[in-house]
């Protein structure tokens, strides 16, 4: 089927089975590869886009459903040369290790302040993080990423909605 | 994932036509059970009816009832739903924060999943199930596993609930996939009578039910009674024994935490 997509603020045409997930398209169609497949069964978090300002896993939503909304990926929030303030709090506080589940908790990060504000504590990050694995870092540097990546987005009054 | 036609109708009517329209059909709500199953191939319709352009999302209160559209997701309800706090708190623990920007309150009942949450509010708020063509009490809606009151085609459109003068709800979480090993949901309406208390049971055993000795000693301010363990789930996250004694304990964390 034809669909019309909005991802990181451009309109894309795109051709393809109605059983194509959001996640596919982003990756085989588009070449946004930054977005990720962990489990393939809606529990890692790796694949998390936001859509209309709201993380959600690009793993279990058709392409199809996210026509007539924004998509933001993880390649729409920052550039190499200018990261956005959560993602430059990943590198700060060594917030990944293999850097796998990373875009997705970049989202993940910015779900939480879209939700709880800037002024995170390291408890709340780590519930609201409950939908996203990580194998290697133990999750203490993502959580300081996060709260740090919060207060930061407050300074340059960056907002959750990329 | 099997192919299938998406329709994406504006009207209830719509809906249903394009339901019938041939071959084996599903309604798609949030999709946070039927894609999952679609994509392990469980599910391998011919076609999918996407609810989510029939404005069947909401939240809106009369008297004595809190009602809220199928189709508003799991978070507005966790956020929107004040007037039940009980009801916030349940849907605020649903999945995680990703999955409850999709779920939705309709997509859950009507699946009806032994261990989903929403049913335990539903039976325990005594609410009302409308859909495109009936009204459902919950007492009659719940058919075991699975399974519900629902004809083939039927589309929920909103719930009901009863508001409480009280209510809580308490989980022991499956820790992989936050769904109830046993979850249950007390509430208190006004009067004297065993009537006053509703009790369910999600989790537990093969559909959500009605823990009627649990409704009648709370009634008469007896402590709660024990769970037979006889009819309870037995699989490899718990056996019946150990869910029959985690009612009970789910029981008293509910009624400490009523309000």
């Amino acid at each position: 089927m034809q669909m019309t997509l909005t991802i990181n603020g451009k309109a894309h045409g795109v051709e393809a089975p109605a059983a194509t997930l959001l996640v596919e398209v982003l990756r085989d169609q588009l070449g946004l590869t930054g977005t990720h497949i962990g489990c393939d069964t809606s529990q890692c978090g790796a694949c998390n886009v936001l859509v209309d300002g709201q993380a959600v896993k690009a793993c279990t939503m058709l392409a199809a459903q996210a026509q007539g909304a924004a998509i933001t990926t993880i390649e729409g929030l920052g550039s190499p040369q200018a990261l956005h303030p959560m993602q430059a709090a990943f590198r700060e506080a060594h917030g990944l290790q293999c850097g796998f589940c990373t875009p997705g908790m970049v989202i993940a990060g910015l779900e939480i302040v879209r939700k709880h504000g800037t002024q995170l504590t390291p408890e709340l990050v780590a519930h609201e993080l409950e939908g996203n694995l990580c194998r290697c870092t133990g999750y203490v540097n993502i959580i300081k990423a996060i709260v740090a990546g919060a207060a930061a987005m407050e300074t340059v009054g960056e907002t959750a909605n990329a | 994932m099997h192919d299938f036609a998406l329709h994406r109708p504006r009207s209830l009517s719509e809906a249903t036509a394009q339901f019938t329209s041939g071959g084996e059909a599903a309604y798609l709500a949030g999709g946070h059970t039927l894609i999952p199953a679609m994509k392990s191939r469980l599910r391998m319709p011919d076609a999918l009816v996407d609810l989510s352009g029939l404005g069947l999302a909401g939240i809106a209160r009369d008297a004595d009832r809190l009602w809220i559209g199928a189709m508003t997701r799991h978070a507005d309800v966790a956020a929107g739903a004040a007037a039940i706090p009980a009801l916030a708190c349940l849907a605020a623990g649903i999945g995680d924060a990703q999955v409850r920007n999709r779920g939705t309150l309709g997509g859950s009942v009507a699946n009806n999943d032994p261990a989903a949450d929403y049913p335990a509010a539903v039976l325990a708020l005594d609410a009302v199930i409308e859909t495109d063509r009936a009204t459902h009490a919950a007492d009659d809606f719940f058919q075991g596993m699975f399974a519900t009151a629902l004809a083939d085609g039927e589309i929920i459109t909103r719930i009901g609930f009863a508001i409480p003068q009280a209510a809580a709800y308490a989980k022991f979480r499956h820790p992989a996939s936050r769904y109830a090993i046993v979850g249950v949901f007390v509430a208190r309406f006004a009067g004297e009578s065993t009537d006053a208390w509703r009790v369910a049971v999600t989790g537990a055993g093969p559909g959500v039910f009605r823990w009627t000795d649990a409704e009648a000693a709370l009634a008469a301010g007896r402590d709660g009674p024990a769970m037979p363990a006889d009819d309870l789930n037995s699989d490899i996250h718990a056996g019946a024994d150990y869910r029959a004694h985690l009612c009970g304990v789910m029981l008293k964390q509910a009624v400490a935490n009523l309000a």
